[in-house]
């Protein structure tokens, strides 16, 4: 089943250096890379998540998608134990989440740090390395190199000794980039990583989320452009505070399931140049039976 | 001026009251800069405002004012403070600043409860109990040294042995957490060395006005530099030269409380700070805004003569008078423009009183209307 996903095999999975022994060859063959059952998160009274189940192959990059409010980043923020879950079970490669934090990368929204921070952008690259160089180590040469070459990668090496409110909000996108990679994770979630940056940051970007997929990592993106759903990713899942859809971009990323995700506003299916033919629905008239499906 | 270096030496009583001074603005100003860029400053306020309770009630209980009873109680009242800020933004639905405003007053107005009732039920063994109020610096002897500096150290090798931690604590807490490192635990232990960094300050400056310890050493040495270690060094620094000037100055002019003396000192550096800092001082980033305008305006005005100039089959032979720039819409200050122009030999006054542009200034025209405004110096810091 995994195998079918994963164009790339998961036989270099194993081998990918970070491995943090509890996973053994066979988990990492059969488990899913992210397995959510039963999620439900509230604030309040007010549920934001409702009862998610995921099972994501490894080595897929996925798109959570959803209106405004839809509960994407905290569905994100709650596998990564930043918001508190109200039930459910989070496995990471058939493990606890809790057990496998070293495997899984992060990219939070860039706008959720004080950029005007005393600090260069190499020191913040180098923050993706503090997991790893436990307590009382300082970070020295070999964690300099790492986030140099990380900061290459992402095309950000001039800037390393810049001061990070210098930073436009592209490059503030690759340094949080550059500081996952140095994680080494086999799992990323990135929180609208191309929220508000230029066309050639979100090349760039796509260009190193199909590099880390070619080695064999999963990523779960938070995404907002539908148009371009079908080019990056995968898989999708189609989310609004309950799971309406989720699977492989062909097979769930059409019309009937955005509609139940996004009400009546669908004017956005200007699909052109996709791989199945989309019926020419432009001016698709709001459809308000199906509205109750979906909690404002 | 040589006196009082020899007095600071040999003079027991300004010697203890300038260590200590010093030592507490080195502590209060390092762990203020965590307490800033945390966007907590009140937390600070509102824990030495809280500790008020806690002194008085350790003297209450112990009948001791010895100064480690005192600053435990101190520490116990403050840290309960923070921690009921915390529970009650966490829990309830009001935000942060009313939650700070309402542990505060409600602390505080418990302390000066438990102090009058101190002053009447314990007579003349409480006296001295309100010099927490607003400091008082002479009071301190060795033991409060000791005590100051032991506690002080540990803060401070604390913050060294953790720093990356706490530094990351302080600029994105949720990675903090992805990484899984203990985000609660560190941030109640970075709390914690807030509240002991405020209790060693109280005898001296007082619960009212320790606040200004944390928060003014850090914004003036955020003014000077970009890295996290040199600002907490810097405002170390701050609140140390403060300490002590505190202390000198008001062992020279009579009456005067040092607790208020060293707040003036380290608000004075702050200002100075805030005006004079190279990159993001006030006057600085004015002189720069000027300096981007009247490139701005330079740049107009030439390429206005440039695009009139242009018409003409000898450019450099083709003055216009300033009316006819002016209807062209150049902004203000044309005249000093055309001098500074004159100055760079870019333009030149024909005996008629008209501008004309020299080949230089044709040369410069073109390229500016062609490639564009003169790029800003490239400010690069480090």
């Amino acid at each position: 089943m995994t195998d079918a996903h994963s164009p790339h095999g998961p036989d270099d999975l194993p081998r990918s250096g970070n491995q943090q022994g509890s996973i053994d060859a066979v988990d990492a063959v059969t488990a899913p890379a992210v397995e959510v059952t039963d999620l439900t998160v509230a604030y309040g009274e007010r549920p934001v998540l409702w009862d998610i189940d995921l099972a994501l192959p490894a080595g897929q990059l996925m798109a959570i998608l959803g209106p405004n409010g839809a509960g994407k980043t905290t569905l994100i923020k709650a596998i990564l134990g930043l918001v508190t879950p109200v039930a459910g079970q989070i496995l990471i490669h058939g493990q606890p989440y809790a057990q496998q934090r070293r495997l899984v990368g992060y990219v939070p929204q860039r706008g959720s740090v004080d950029w005007d921070f005393p600090t260069t952008v190499l020191d913040v690259v180098t923050m993706g390395l503090y997991g790893t160089l436990g307590w009382l180590r300082r970070p020295g040469r070999r964690e300099k190199v790492q986030a140099e070459a990380a900061l290459a990668k992402v095309g950000m090496s001039a800037f390393a000794n810049r001061q990070i409110s210098q930073l436009s909000g592209g490059q503030q996108q690759r340094v949080f980039l550059a500081r996952a990679l140095v994680q080494d994770a086999r799992i990323y979630f990135m929180d609208e990583p191309f929220q508000g940056v230029d066309a050639k940051t979100e090349r760039a970007i796509v260009a190193l989320l199909k590099e880390l997929r070619s080695q064999g990592r999963t990523v779960i993106v938070v995404h907002h452009d539908l148009q371009t759903v079908p080019e990056y990713f995968d898989w999708a899942m189609l989310l609004n505070i309950r799971r309406i859809a989720c699977g492989p971009v062909a097979e769930v990323f059409n019309d009937e399931n955005l509609r139940l995700t996004y009400g009546g506003r669908v004017e956005f299916l200007q699909r052109k140049s996709q791989p199945q033919p989309a019926p020419p629905e432009r001016d698709e008239p709001p459809v308000g039976h199906y509205g109750g499906h979906i909690q404002p | 001026m040589t006196q009082i270096l020899i007095d600071l030496v040999t003079d027991y009583t300004l010697r203890t009251v300038a260590l200590g001074s010093a030592a507490l603005g080195l502590v209060s100003g390092a762990l203020g800069c965590f307490a800033v860029l945390r966007r907590q400053s009140l937390l600070g306020d509102a824990i030495s405002h809280a500790a008020l309770p806690g002194i008085v009630l350790a003297f209450l209980l112990t009948g001791s004012k010895t100064p480690l009873v005192l600053v435990l109680g101190a520490a116990l009242a403050g840290w309960a403070a923070a921690l009921l800020v915390m529970l009650v933004v966490k829990t309830t639905r009001i935000k942060p600043d009313a939650a700070l405003g309402l542990v505060l007053s409600t602390f505080f107005g418990f302390g000066l409860l438990l102090m009058s009732i101190a002053q009447r039920s314990a007579g003349a063994a409480q006296a001295g109990l309100d010099r927490f109020l607003f400091g008082q610096a002479a009071s301190l002897v060795g033991s409060d040294l000791v005590t100051m500096a032991v506690l002080g150290g540990v803060v401070l090798i604390l913050l060294l042995v953790l720093w990356k931690e706490l530094k990351l604590l302080a600029f994105d807490p949720d990675f903090l957490v992805a990484l899984g490192l203990p985000v609660r635990s560190l941030d109640v232990l970075l709390t914690t060395l807030l509240v002991v960094a405020i209790v060693i300050g109280l005898q001296t400056v007082g619960v009212v006005l320790m606040s200004a310890m944390l928060i003014a050493p850090a914004a003036a040495a955020r003014q000077w530099t970009d890295r996290l270690g040199r600002m907490v060094l810097l405002a170390g620094l701050f609140g140390a030269l403060s300490g002590l000037c505190g202390a000198v100055l008001s062992s020279i002019v009579p009456h005067l409380p040092t607790g208020p003396t060293i707040v003036l000192c380290v608000t004075t550096l702050t200002v100075v700070s805030l005006l004079g800092a190279p990159h993001r001082g006030l006057i600085a980033v004015w002189l720069r805004q000027q300096r981007g305008r009247r490139r701005l305006q330079r740049d107009a005005v030439l390429a206005d003569l440039y695009h009139l100039a242009a018409q003409h089959a000898q450019p450099d032979r083709a003055p216009h008078s300033a009316r006819v720039l002016r209807a062209m819409g150049t902004p203000a200050g044309l005249n000093r423009t055309l001098a500074h122009l004159t100055g760079e030999g870019l333009v030149r006054r024909t005996s008629d009183g008209r501008w004309r542009l020299t080949l230089a200034g044709v040369a410069a025209g073109r390229r500016l209307v062609t490639e564009g405004p003169t790029p800003a110096d490239r400010e690069d810091r480090s």
